[in-house]
């Protein structure tokens, strides 16, 4: 089972910090992978929040394309970022080429243009490069967006982070999303490996989505270039996190009650139940089914975690104002934060979404049968 | 020379040209007269034979020959009164005398023309081969993976929406301080949540009195006291004046069809109803006899069905096959669906039936660009009627499975599978398995499915079978009281026995319905389209339908 670690902090903290947290709850994962989504970002990054990061893995003949591609399109190398790769006895990791984290300047007849049209072209890059390396496996394009990085590979989480060189030269960021364990159901593919990203939204999963199917035919005809993929059954959680909260345009809470909607009687006791009606209707088929437990985060920074209607997959919050880390395992959460109250840690139930808002001062629970928010001690 | 073939009987059929040959015991049969009183097509009477006898008395043996005329049943071989098989004389028969047996070589299609006349029948498809529903097998399994759920503990909404949901992108919503709320004034469209298994149409002519009551009762009985919300479609002729002013209605379809028989009853009877059908079904055709009308033969159509209908007693009532008042698919869909709609202020989600075919698409295109169409129901070959030509039944029709499956992803390519949804029906419960058929269904794409045949087998006994068992629901002389009008016929029939049948079929089908989705992981949403769910020990089916092929 997947094991899935995040923090949120209102100062930088080393990605290390999730890798620890996904080793101690090693007993719950398979120790096939780790994938790390990192925003707000520290270090060598922290000044350079508006330039779009492209995030990834490439062989040399991956990397003349990507560099052949991006200055076609005119892009600009503001920064570049390669992990300091450990080797040796007691790393199972297999170098695979490059790990990339490149900073770009838009290109020039993009600097004056409005936000949509530049995330359109953020997003249209990223699609077509992956395309150009989908053939003969020569590069992998995880993420492509300002002030992000995500970073991918096979193996332990824990040697993968010393792989990467983490424990002498981390990377750092105020948000991290990390899981740990690559999609083992079928055979493994870096982009089957969580958190998936799309336009500032980032989810992890663990669990089966046994609605996959009709999630990911509802999505792909919603004629966005965006949803695609789906070499995993839980990317669709984040792309229905961003039709619903992009898209649309609804607040958080509503992706609860798209994902898990409420019974009809309860709907009725809702205040805003004659829109949460129509919602249920006309999104069946973004229902899920679970056994899941999500986390992710927002364009905002917002972090959240909910679970299936059911609660078949748990899933811990707790912290200190300052710092606040979301779990699928106690033990991860005492890692990271043992200096919290215990007492304090909320367990979401099934009408639960705990949202930690930006700057990870509190934390909040939305309760979906009453429709109201509570904000914990 | 003339022909001496009335001397040695040469132009008459033997009993082997027969489909079904009665068996017989002579030391059975005690000679009541049962069976010949209940044959509803007289294929056996009571006839004489001449017997030579040895016959010994006394202590020791004299044999003596006797020679005496006896009594026996005796099978006709008039093409006209062939056994159908039913079997009704074996269920009067008090000593097992007597038994029809399915004669695999007959040669009935040969001979059942005469006066020029094709065979007309009722029933569905005579084809005993496994259907491609039956073929299907659910595949994805979640154990290991991830823990299944448990159809008895967990809950479960095996539901289904009837009625066009709008798109998401085009929802009538205001966003304010965190909270959707509706914009006033927006038409939305209606939009019932029932079962997934409805009644398809029926029509209280084609039907006997308590065959259809049973039937309503039932369907009643679900929704009051079972809270399963089982809905019912008329068929084509009307429904009993009392039902459409009683609370009940709000449970039932009523069907407008191109006869339009039952449809000034229903106008006038709008101002005194207190509540709303679930829908209106406007049929353009019929899966079993695809383009035919529907047809009540004079004999079906007494009192009751005359005054319902509105048209004398005793006159054949044959629908047109298509709307004669249209002219064009833009006519006939759209303007129909509109002005239906209107009569009850498009609070009643308004929805056409057309029998399986390879232009089902065009027509799928033209309702999906139409906001006020409801749905589409699509019946397949193997879908059932009360009167057909042979030949319509049996070799016209698109079967179901691909037909709505081509209609679904047409529908996902389009984004708009939510927006209209897709019942299918043709053939559900063929073999029994209704559940099963009902959620391989639901997996290839359809939002519900409809039975008729399944529901006469199963809560009325109905004999007829795919190797053209009884099939006589045409003629109104229905032995099981099913399809006739005949009150000698139908009083065989218990309308509360009906209707206890038809509660235990759909409790059972919601229960089967749980067992098979439980192990797919699926509880909430009914599985609309989850195809890697099913699989098929057939490549081309497996091709055809877009599922894995397992072996």
């Amino acid at each position: 089972m997947y094991r899935l670690s995040a923090i949120a902090a209102a100062e930088y903290f080393s990605v290390m910090e999730n890798i620890m947290a996904l080793d101690t709850m090693k007993e719950g994962h398979d120790g096939s992978g780790l994938g790390v989504t990192l925003k707000d970002l520290g270090g060598e990054f922290e000044h350079l929040k508006e330039y779009p990061i492209l995030s990834g893995i490439c062989t040399d003949a991956g990397r003349r394309k990507i560099d052949e591609y991006m200055e076609s399109l005119g892009f600009k190398v503001k920064f570049m970022w390669e992990p300091k790769i450990t080797e040796g006895p007691g790393i199972n990791v297999r170098k695979r080429g490059h790990y990339l984290a490149t900073a770009y300047q838009y290109p020039d007849n993009y600097l004056d243009r409005p936000q949509g049209e530049k995330e359109e072209l953020l997003t249209r890059t990223r699609l077509e490069l992956r395309r150009q390396g989908a053939d003969d496996d020569s590069l992998y394009v995880f993420s492509f967006w300002p002030d992000v990085i995500t970073l991918k590979e096979v193996g332990d989480p824990l040697e993968v982070g010393l792989f990467f060189g983490f424990d002498t030269r981390p990377l750092t960021a105020r948000v991290i999303l990390a899981q740990g364990r690559q999609n083992t159901n079928y055979a493994i593919q870096l982009y089957a490996c969580h958190p998936f990203f799309l336009q500032g939204y980032c989810t992890m999963t663990n669990g089966e989505n046994t609605a996959f199917v009709p999630n990911r035919d509802y999505l792909s005809g919603r004629g966005f270039a965006g949803y695609t993929g789906y070499n995993s059954d839980s990317e669709v959680f984040c792309h229905i996190l961003h039709y619903v909260h992009h898209r649309l345009t609804y607040p958080l809470p509503y992706y609860k009650d798209v994902i898990t909607p409420l019974k009809d009687n309860e709907i009725a006791t809702r205040s805003d139940g004659g829109a949460l009606g129509l919602l249920k209707r006309s999104l069946r088929q973004l229902c899920i089914d679970g056994p899941n437990c999500v986390i992710g985060f927002l364009p905002d920074g917002t972090v959240f975690l909910t679970q299936d209607s059911k609660k078949l997959r748990p899933g811990i919050v707790g912290g200190v104002a300052g710092k606040y880390a979301l779990m699928s395992e106690e033990c991860g959460l005492e890692q990271v934060l043992p200096q919290r109250q215990r007492q304090s840690d909320i367990i979401p139930m099934r009408y639960d979404l705990v949202i930690i808002p930006p700057g990870a001062q509190e934390v909040k629970v939305w309760n979906q049968l009453t429709g109201s928010i509570t904000t914990a001690n | 020379m003339e022909s001496a073939h009335r001397l040695d009987h040469n132009s008459e059929l033997t009993l082997l040209e027969f489909p079904f040959i009665i068996r017989w015991r002579e030391d059975r049969c005690s000679r009541c007269g049962r069976c010949t009183a209940v044959c509803p097509t007289r294929a056996i009477e009571p006839s004489v034979m001449a017997q030579r006898l040895v016959h010994s008395d006394g202590a020791t043996p004299l044999p003596q020959t006797i020679r005496r005329v006896s009594q026996v049943i005796r099978q006709v071989n008039d093409i006209d009164r062939h056994c159908v098989g039913c079997g009704t004389c074996s269920l009067v028969c008090p000593n097992m005398a007597i038994m029809p047996e399915y004669n695999p070589h007959h040669k009935f299609l040969f001979h059942k023309n005469r006066g020029g006349v094709p065979y007309a029948r009722g029933g569905r498809r005579n084809d005993p081969a496994t259907s491609t529903l039956d073929k299907l097998k659910f595949i994805r399994i979640s154990m290991l993976t991830d823990p299944s759920l448990d159809a008895g503990r967990h809950e479960f909404h095996i539901r289904t929406l009837m009625g066009r949901n709008l798109a998401a992108e085009t929802l009538p919503l205001d966003v304010a301080d965190g909270r959707l709320s509706l914009k006033p004034g927006a038409f939305i469209p209606p939009v019932r949540e029932i079962f997934p298994i409805r009644i398809g149409g029926m029509s209280i002519g084609a039907l006997s009195p308590p065959m259809w009551e049973g039937l309503a009762m039932g369907v009643a009985y679900l929704n009051e006291v079972e809270h399963i919300p089982v809905v019912m479609c008329s068929g084509e002729g009307g429904l009993p004046p009392r039902l459409l002013k009683s609370r009940y209605l709000k449970y039932f379809i009523p069907q407008i069809a191109s006869g339009y028989f039952g449809w000034d009853e229903i106008i006038h009877a709008l101002p005194e109803m207190i509540e709303e059908p679930a829908a209106i079904e406007i049929k353009y055709g019929q899966g079993a006899k695809p383009g035919d009308g529907g047809l009540l033969m004079a004999y079906k159509v007494l009192k009751l069905i005359a005054k319902i209908r509105g048209v004398p007693m005793y006159v054949d009532l044959a629908s047109p096959p298509t709307h004669q008042t249209k002219y064009s698919i833009e006519e006939a869909v759209a303007k129909m669906i509109q002005s239906v709609s209107m009569a009850w202020g498009f609070r009643v989600p308004v929805y056409p039936k057309i029998s399986g075919t390879k232009t089902a698409l065009a027509v799928l295109n033209n309702l999906a660009r139409n906001p006020y169409a409801a749905a589409l129901t699509i019946d397949g070959e193997d879908g059932g009627t009360g009167a057909a030509y042979n030949v319509s039944l049996d070799k016209m029709g698109h079967p179901i499975a691909s037909n709505l499956r081509d209609c679904y992803l047409e529908l996902v390519k389009a984004g708009k599978q939510n927006e209209l949804p897709l019942f299918a029906a043709g053939g559900v419960g063929k073999e029994a398995n209704l559940a099963a058929n009902a959620a391989s269904l639901i997996l290839l794409g359809a939002s519900g499915v409809d039975i008729g045949k399944f529901i006469m087998q199963a809560a009325a006994e109905c004999y007829g079978d795919e190797r053209n068992r009884c099939n006589l629901c045409n003629l109104g002389r229905c032995p099981r009281g099913i399809t006739t009008q005949d009150p000698r016929l139908y009083r065989r029939l218990d309308a509360d026995r009906v209707a206890e049948r038809v509660v235990d079929v759909f409790k059972t089908a919601e229960t089967e319905l749980k067992k098979i989705f439980a192990p797919m992981g699926r509880s909430t949403q009914l599985p609309i389209g989850m195809s890697d769910g099913l699989g098929v020990g057939d490549k081309a089916i497996a091709e055809r339908l877009q599922i894995s092929y397992v072996c």
